[in-house]
């Protein structure tokens, strides 16, 4: 139900220059404001926050209905937008289509590409097709190593200056623990943080899924939780040997976390982020309600209540500093094959806003305002890039979101060119109403800013 | 439900079918029984019984399990499949003279099968039918070679043989569906 | 019964003890002179096998001729499988052609589950790679109640590579439905999480498991899990695992040894034990064919409208 341009309320500001958005509650922890304030927008920055602004000639004013919450742009730091190489999963168009609808303003796109993003060229080409799809801001990441093949550091300053935020080698771990310290030494000079998929490799051997009861009983390879924190350990470790900032990319394991925990007390830089899938499922949902259904397959695998219990509490006590979505778009064909041959990986732009609202504040484990800490001000300050906050003179990146908008998940409406999420027909508490990028609306619902929240 | 048989007259069937046995096979060397599950078994032990009270000869007895044999097995209506029970012929048929066993005999579609399995197990010199009941509307030329009684019924009524061995009583009752 | 027999979980006690009680019959068909009864006749069965296996394919193929259906053999070499057409494509040209049932033996577990979900013919698991196997289950359980007359409260003892077995997890599920005590023994090694949760014993000391044993199973070591450091060396593990005579006689004395084969002489059994006199081996296999018959008879009917 979103249009960007159109007959809705939204739809022609993106010609107007100046506009007024009045009504509905302000939550913007960085400048501790949450309540009813009004924002003024000129072009692509908001120019004014205040109490009841007055409507000055020439200035549109949008009123946005009574529950919705407005909030700094959401950042996704963990997507796979699949291009350049494998555009039949998706393309940086639609990946940033689906990044929209979701609330999100801007992504961080993962290098593992083909060819992968380990060079000036790669990152270009990525902002290029950002630029021309023109709906979310896309942040490159760049690679760890040249080819993510672990043995030779990539340009990792040409990176930077051609437009990465931070370097990863996603999708594998940094091979060795020389080349980690290096890497962390290496970018400390660039203050970029390095995104670290942690996985002991000989641990994970060919395992599919979660080594646990469920595993067992279906017969599936299993990968021990140590496998994650094993390789956490170490490269907190070399966090604090060289003053490196690290980031830990989609923790699955309370053991893990309680590595970070462990890291954080004794002062590294390290962060880290959760999935929304890991807050919310566990390896029970490999036996039912489809038993080896591949839309349950990624990496790292759904664990044990015990884990998703343990990331829920690390989101709730600021141990978590980030909810990012790992969305990892799979054709249909490549999904419908054996448990064993599917490759890993689900979406997420598209119903991470709904989990959150729903699994978190809903539930009471988090606050709104800690909810969007999780989801833009704290990416906003790992990635070092400009957001999370509504500040005077800050870029107009905007998320407008409905609390309690019902909201049935359905893979076949998504915007993203893949299918493969485990949330298809779920109804959830909350939703997207709109979402604006540097003063352009570039999706709305148009049920939701009527205040139709059916 | 109308009581057709009692105890006594059933006793005196089984004894004349089996005097009507022995006079029209001369002696019961190459004879043998087999009943037809379920009721038809307990029946084939009686007469073999009741044969040796006669002429003190022993006559084998087998009995068979038609199931895997009906044609109207896949095209019941949706539920599970019939239960099977076990065939047991622990002797040669081949050259005998085979007295098929069953309590009653209506389309006929059961003796058929009977046939068709009997025929898997060997070659008889020659196959005989013996029934407690023979209740009409035969879908297929077959007919019994000695029955205990001719029961004209309607296509709505059901008969049910009971017995000792099985139902703990001896008895013959016809049902209206 | 449920469409299809992927797991003994599709099974409830009542529908075992049937399998059990039909295969009794069954098994006298191959006794006769003509082992040959008309059920299936009409029906085409697919033996769709993506493993290689003589012994499982034949007994389905022995079973499926006896009850004079049409048999389909696809032996699919694993090359082409990764060269070439995926299972479901496989599976729905098939499909085309209207077979009533397919059975399936396949590297990956749960390719059982994903057939079912595509597919209208009835799918039987073969052996989905280390999920299970519930055909050799049942026919364990049928070769047990023969010997033993019943099946609860026995102490089985199955021995050897837990971890990869699918006829452990098919056995443990079956016999623990049964009411029997179940205790398994392998390697720490080799020994799946979760398994104590199963309501088993589990025990690295082969010793305790088979102590008073009224049933042994002994499961196949593969010599290539050498290469994943499981354990050392075959003479190690024949030493600290194998089945010789010394460890027979600490169980009862009517025990007997069961195998699903094909056998590893002196890695996990020894021959003297294989070909001795409380093995029962050869039987397993005799009433495979029986076991079978019967699974494919009650499968065979029309399926129960509520699941």
């Amino acid at each position: 139900m979103g249009s960007e341009l159109g007959n809705s309320p939204m739809g022609n500001l993106s010609k107007r220059e100046r506009w007024l958005l009045k009504g509905g509650r302000v939550i913007d922890p960085v400048n501790s404001r949450d309540g009813a304030f009004d924002l003024l927008i000129d072009g692509d920055r908001i120019v004014r926050v205040g109490r009841d602004l007055p409507v000055e000639g020439g200035v549109s004013v949008v009123e946005v209905p009574a529950g919705l919450v407005i909030c700094p742009g959401l950042i996704d730091m963990h997507v796979h937008l699949r291009e350049p190489g494998q555009e039949h999963k998706e393309t940086v168009a639609t990946g940033t289509a689906a990044a929209v609808a979701g609330g999100f303003t801007a992504v961080a796109c993962m290098p593992n590409t083909i060819p992968v993003n380990d060079n000036a060229g790669v990152t270009r080409f990525i902002l290029t097709k950002a630029a021309e799809a023109s709906l979310a801001r896309v942040y490159p990441i760049g690679a760890v190593s040249r080819g993510q093949q672990g043995e030779q550091l990539a340009d990792i300053a040409e990176l930077k200056e051609a437009g990465c935020v931070a370097v990863t080698d996603d999708g594998r771990p940094v091979a060795t623990a020389l080349l980690m310290r290096r890497a962390l030494e290496y970018t400390s000079m660039y203050d970029m943080p390095v995104i670290e998929h942690c996985e002991e490799q000989t641990l994970k051997g060919d395992g599919v899924a979660h080594e646990g009861f469920h595993a067992s009983a279906l017969g599936l390879r299993g990968i021990p939780a140590e496998a994650e924190s094993i390789m956490a350990l170490r490269d907190i470790a070399l966090a604090e040997l060289t003053r490196g900032a690290l980031h830990i990319a989609h923790m699955s394991a309370r053991q893990t976390l309680d590595a970070v925990r462990w890291g954080k007390s004794r002062g590294a830089n390290v962060t880290c982020e959760v999935t929304p899938h890991h807050f919310v499922l566990t390896d029970a949902m490999l036996g039912a309600p489809t038993a080896y259904d591949t839309n349950v397959k990624m990496n790292p695998p759904l664990r044990e209540a015990a884990d998703r219990d343990a990331m829920l509490a690390g989101l709730a006590d600021g141990s978590v500093d980030v909810i990012a979505t790992d969305h990892a778009p799979h054709h249909y064909d490549e999904k419908r094959v054996e448990f064993d041959h599917a490759p890993f990986g689900i979406t997420g732009l598209e119903t991470a806003v709904s989990l959150c609202f729903d699994r978190l504040v809903h539930t009471g484990v988090v606050s709104l305002s800690r909810l969007i800490e999780l989801l833009t001000v704290n990416p906003a300050r790992v990635l070092r890039v400009n957001g999370g906050s509504l500040s005077e003179g800050a870029p107009a990146d905007i998320s407008i979101l409905a609390p309690d908008m019902t909201v049935t998940v359905s893979a076949a409406a998504m915007r993203s060119k893949s299918r493969n999420t485990p949330f298809d027909g779920w109804t959830l508490r909350g939703g997207v109403a709109a979402t604006v990028v540097g003063g352009r609306s570039v999706y709305v619902d148009k049920n939701a800013m009527l205040g139709h929240c059916g | 439900m109308s009581q057709v048989m009692d105890a006594d007259r059933m006793s005196r069937a089984l004894t004349r079918i089996s005097h009507e046995i022995l006079e029209r096979n001369r002696g019961t060397d190459d004879l043998a029984l087999i009943g037809i599950r379920t009721r038809g078994v307990p029946l084939a032990r009686r007469i073999a019984h009741t044969l040796h009270g006669i002429n003190h000869e022993e006559v084998h007895t087998g009995a068979l399990d038609i199931t895997l044999y009906r044609d109207d097995l896949m095209r019941h209506a949706v539920g599970p499949q019939p239960l099977i029970r076990k065939t047991e012929i622990p002797f040669s048929i081949d050259d005998k003279r085979i007295l098929l066993v069953d309590d009653v005999l209506y389309t006929g579609r059961t003796i058929r099968a009977a046939l068709d399995a009997l025929i898997d197990f060997g070659r008889p010199k020659a196959i005989q039918l013996i029934v407690m009941v023979d209740r009409g509307h035969r879908e297929l030329p077959i007919k019994a070679d000695y029955v205990g009684k001719n029961l004209p019924t309607s296509l709505s009524q059901s008969v049910q043989v009971h017995l000792q061995e099985i139902d703990g009583r001896d008895e013959v009752e016809i049902q209206e569906s | 019964m449920k469409k299809d027999l992927l797991s003994i979980n599709d099974l409830t006690r009542d529908d075992i003890y049937l399998i059990l009680d039909t295969a009794e019959a069954m098994r006298e068909v191959g006794e006769r002179p003509i082992k040959k009864v008309p059920t299936l006749r009409g029906r085409t069965i697919v033996n769709l096998f993506y493993e290689p296996s003589t012994r499982t394919r034949t007994s389905f193929e022995i079973a499926e001729k006896r009850l004079s259906a049409d048999t389909l053999n696809i032996a699919v070499a694993t090359s082409s499988v990764l060269k070439g057409e995926t299972l479901v494509d496989t599976a729905l040209n098939i499909e085309a052609m209207a077979p009533d049932m397919i059975v399936l033996r396949h590297a990956s577990s749960g390719a059982g589950h994903l057939l079912s979900r595509i597919c209208r013919s009835r799918i039987i698991n073969a052996g989905d790679g280390m999920h299970e196997h519930p055909t050799q289950a049942l026919l364990d359980a049928f070769t047990i109640r023969e010997h033993k007359k019943r099946l609860d409260g026995l102490k089985v003892a199955i021995v050897g590579d837990l971890l990869h077995s699918r006829v452990l997890r098919s056995n443990v599920l079956l016999l623990t439905t049964l009411g029997a005590c179940v205790w398994v023994s392998g390697p720490a090694t080799l020994v799946p999480r979760g398994m104590d949760q199963l309501g088993i014993r589990v025990t690295t000391s082969v010793d305790e498991a088979v102590a008073d044993a009224d049933v042994i199973m002994m499961l196949r070591i593969q010599q290539e899990r050498m290469q994943g450091a499981y354990f050392p060396s075959i003479r190690e593990y024949f030493t600290t695992f194998g089945m010789t005579r010394e460890r027979v006689a600490r169980a009862k004395p009517d025990v007997i040894i069961m195998h699903p084969g094909p056998m590893n002489r002196g890695v996990e059994i020894a021959s003297d034990v294989a070909d001795g006199p409380y093995s029962v081996i050869l039987q397993q296999v005799a009433n495979g064919v029986a076991v079978r018959m019967a699974v494919l008879y009650l499968l065979a009917g029309e399926p129960e409208v509520a699941d």
